[in-house]
């Protein structure tokens, strides 16, 4: 697999991104800045978290509008995959590429702690690996990552199988006190309509080895190293 | 020309971050305050000098940057 991980000014999880990547596919993906240009032959193309120029204006909108964001958009409507963790949902969201918004934490309060997601949508290139239901947990840290959209855009969302992952408590409720950020709908992370882009706030790639304290999250990077097999 | 954009939470869209302001009037013995909804103003200075012609370029940069307008709205004011 031919994966790169792009960075803006302010990015900071490149690096875990990097290594989960690298354990799950062998190979080291390309690390690009916001100048570089997105280069041909990519299987897939990852915007890491971080603060990506400060959160000015509203997280993720100045990164939306850099150079590099239009090769992406490009790529993505091509038909490439995309993933975007904590800002990189942000940044996806501001440039258009997933519906919705991301408010302040309804608590008003940056939440840096573990949650459990369910997965709501297997089959795709991001999670094969596991069933539908599967519930796995992950570390999240973020401020703004209160999902909003208005209700048609949710059941559609709903009805068309594009919820990738609610937040739940360990057992796979989705219950109120498991969605701490506020979120309609408990949602965690979302697909495009074509299921190759997509997007959520906690973060799987740091819950990838043991001495992280667990392997949770490796089957979202093993999906993807399946999806990319070499023919 | 100058232009400001107000740019405000959706009506209906959670402002927890007027919520808490309100919150922190009371606490303050600030009483009847019966709702804070927090935004931002933002001010352009344009080269444009028609007025119609200002408004309409400054309410396309709103809606293509200055405001996410599945969670805001904006209004924009010539000064």
């Amino acid at each position: 697999m031919k994966a790169a991980i792009v960075t803006f000014p302010g990015t900071n999880r490149e690096r875990d991104m990097r290594v989960a990547l690298k354990r799950a596919t062998g190979r080291d993906p390309l690390m690009l800045f916001h100048r570089d240009a997105l280069p041909p032959g990519l299987d897939l193309v990852v915007l890491p978290g971080g603060f990506s120029y400060g959160d000015y204006l509203r997280c993720g909108a100045m990164a939306a509008q850099s150079p590099i964001m239009r090769d992406v958009r490009a790529f993505a409507a091509k038909g490439g995959h995309v993933l975007g963790v904590c800002n990189g949902f942000q940044i996806l969201i501001e440039a258009g590429l997933l519906p919705g918004g991301l408010l302040r934490n309804a608590t008003l309060r940056f939440l840096s702690m573990d949650c459990h997601m369910r997965v709501e949508r297997a089959g795709t290139a991001f999670t094969s690996r596991w069933q539908k239901g599967a519930v796995f947990r992950a570390p999240m840290a973020h401020g703004d990552g209160n999902y909003f959209a208005d209700d048609a855009t949710l059941d559609r969302l709903e009805s068309e199988g594009l919820v990738a992952f609610r937040y739940t408590d360990e057992r796979g409720e989705a219950t109120e006190a498991a969605n701490r950020n506020g979120s309609a709908r408990n949602i965690a992370g979302i697909l495009s309509p074509n299921l190759r882009v997509c997007g959520l706030m906690p973060h799987p790639e740091d819950l990838v080895d043991p001495l992280m304290g667990g392997t949770d999250g490796l089957p979202m990077f093993e999906s993807l190293a399946d999806a990319f097999l070499p023919a | 020309m100058k232009a400001r954009v107000y740019v405000m939470p959706k009506a209906g869209v959670l402002d927890p971050q007027g919520k808490a302001i309100g919150h922190a009037l009371e606490g303050l013995g600030f009483g009847g305050v019966n709702d804070v909804r927090a935004g931002k103003v933002i001010e352009l200075d344009l080269a444009e000098t028609d007025p119609a012609r200002a408004k309409a370029a400054a309410e396309d940069m709103a809606r293509r940057l200055l405001a996410n307008t599945v969670i805001e709205s904006f209004r924009v004011e010539l000064a």
